[in-house]
């Protein structure tokens, strides 16, 4: 009898075991497929390069501002710098999908990388899935820099170092050649969201946390094709336009537009934490009503009018 | 010898599922069945307090964006003449000040989190921008019937663990019967149709630190055209010595 019990007993327990586990988890694979095209989603705000001067969400040492401030975007006209293309950073920040491959080693057959292909500004990225060491601190920087992988509760995270020196905006917001950004993968059902963790011990007083969210395509990206220089109305020798920092026409355009601080809009670390929000309570005033521009397409900031 | 065995494993089980509240990764190493409750299953630890760091959608989240404004949101024709109308003191006036701070939007908002659990199958999440609270519940609930539709609705949770023995995974909830509100604080709006499906992450910072990532889908198929995907992101704070509760507010 008291055998019938427990046994009793302990089929209820499993049976409950196995309803509670049911009800509260479902356990998934340790890693997901990447490979594959993935389309942007576009609902988030990350790029931030509609206007001169939009270091919004950054946290930038005195140097990295005034660096930024003396930059002009006209710069990209010149004929030699037109194709110099955008660094790792670019690929949550730039507009385009992921078209992902994987490379596997034949005799083996094991995973030795995966490529994020290029696009019309950003160079291709490989991540090394095979466990190779990172190279020397004195070899060579690139845009894309160099990237290990390893698959870690679900997600892949990533690590790139060796960034030759660049930007993280497009808007000349530096990026030093001493920068490492640390990188995640993940994939829940058909959307991938890669998370951002971008570190510059000269440029940055806290890291660039960006994550950005694509959906898987059932179709192939249309990439668009590889970048060719052209006239653009600087000739070689002209002068590399820039501006003194302090005399950066555009300081003000984006402050004025949207009534935004100025301590904010510069990039200064306290903007990022919800304190900043009460401290601005009583004097913020709200911009005037949208008037054009004002929905979902709007993948930019409307402009006052003619440029300085 | 048979009885036996059903015996011992029946015993095996009662002690598994009442036994140390050790975590599904160590029970799943040393061969034992699956815990029996949420908080012991829990692949990763999200508790204690987080602080959001504003890096992204500053201008949506930050200040109020200008009236009229919904760049980025995918508005269904519908939710247009609402959008233009805004009118945030009549929100306050009808009592309609926590419009902003529903389940839809809550977690953008720029604010700290306090994550606890309330009991074994049921997260807690309380908000000091706005003074919320949001309840995931892991275990299956009786229907109330019909419940009424409130800020934060009903969230259901699943943990979803990675396959041992790697560990870590993700938290997935689904949130629904809403009380309309609003996505953006300017009055783009969302219906008490809309359903919040949210993934938690937790990743490693340089610094030692830990971030917390919450994937963001809202569906609405009265005021969306196509799903709103945000990925608001959290640092994690030693204590609560910075938490705040604010009152909800429709004009700022």
């Amino acid at each position: 009898m008291l055998i019938d019990v427990v046994k009793r007993s302990g089929l209820a327990f499993v049976m409950v075991a196995f309803a509670a586990t049911a009800a509260f988890a479902q356990t998934l694979p340790n890693q997901f497929e990447f490979a594959g095209s993935w389309a942007p989603i576009g609902t988030e705000d990350v790029q931030n390069d509609s206007v001169p001067v939009d270091y919004l969400g950054l946290a930038l040492t005195d140097e990295a501002r005034t660096r930024a401030l003396s930059y002009d975007e006209s710069q990209k006209s010149m004929v030699e710098r037109q194709c110099q293309g955008w660094g790792a950073a670019y690929l949550v920040l730039g507009p385009f999908g992921l078209r992902v491959s994987s490379q596997t080693d034949s005799a083996s057959n094991r995973l030795v990388s995966y490529r994020i292909d290029a696009w019309e500004d950003w160079m291709e990225m490989t991540i090394w899935m095979d466990d190779r060491p990172h190279p020397s601190a004195h070899a060579l920087h690139t845009q894309a820099g160099f990237t290990t992988g390893r698959w870690e509760g679900g997600a892949l995270a990533a690590h790139t170092t060796h960034i030759k020196a660049g930007f993280i905006r497009k808007t000349g917001v530096p990026l030093s050649d001493e920068a490492t950004i640390d990188w995640r993968f993940f994939r829940h059902g058909d959307v991938l969201t890669v998370l951002m963790v971008a570190r510059d011990p000269v440029y940055l007083v806290e890291p660039e946390i960006i994550s950005k969210s694509f959906r898987l395509s059932k179709t192939p990206l249309d990439y668009r094709d590889p970048c060719a220089p052209g006239y653009e109305g600087r000739e070689p020798g002209d002068p590399v336009p820039h501006f003194a920092p302090a005399q950066n026409p555009f300081i003000d355009e984006f402050i004025q537009l949207y009534h935004l601080p100025r301590e904010a809009v510069l990039g200064y670390r306290d903007t990022l934490y919800p304190e900043y929000r009460k401290k601005i309570k009583d004097t913020y005033v709200p911009p005037p009503p949208c008037t054009a521009d004002c929905g979902v397409a709007g993948n930019f900031v409307r402009r006052r009018g003619p440029t300085p | 010898m048979r009885r036996s065995l059903v015996t011992i494993a029946g015993l095996a089980v009662v002690v598994a599922a009442f036994g140390s509240p050790v975590s599904i990764h160590a029970q799943r190493a040393q061969g034992g069945v699956s815990p029996a409750t949420a908080r012991d299953a829990a692949p990763i630890d999200l508790t204690g307090y987080w602080v959001s760091y504003v890096t992204e959608n500053w201008r949506y989240r930050m200040v109020t964006p200008a009236k009229g404004e919904y760049r980025r949101i995918p508005a269904s024709p519908a939710a247009v003449p609402i959008i233009n109308a805004w009118d945030p003191s009549a929100d306050e006036k009808a009592g309609n000040q926590c419009k902003s701070y529903g389940a839809a939007a809550i977690m953008s908002v720029p604010g700290r989190l306090h994550i606890t659990w309330q009991d074994a199958n049921t997260l807690r999440v309380d908000i000091d921008a706005g003074t919320q609270t949001r309840l995931f519940h892991f275990a299956a609930r009786a229907a109330s019937s019909p419940a009424r539709s409130t800020w934060q609705g009903e969230s259901t949770a699943r943990w979803e663990p990675v396959a041992a023995p790697d560990r870590g995974g993700s938290l997935s909830v689904v949130t629904s019967n809403l009380r309309a509100g609003y996505l953006r604080k300017n009055g783009v709006p969302y219906s008490e149709r809309a359903t919040v499906t949210e993934h938690f992450d937790l990743a490693p910072l340089p610094d030692g630190g830990q971030l917390l990532l919450v994937n963001t889908v809202v569906d609405d198929p009265m005021y969306l055209n196509a799903p709103y995907v945000v990925s608001p992101h959290f640092k994690k704070e030693p204590d609560g010595s910075k938490w705040d509760p604010t009152p909800c507010s429709s004009t700022w």
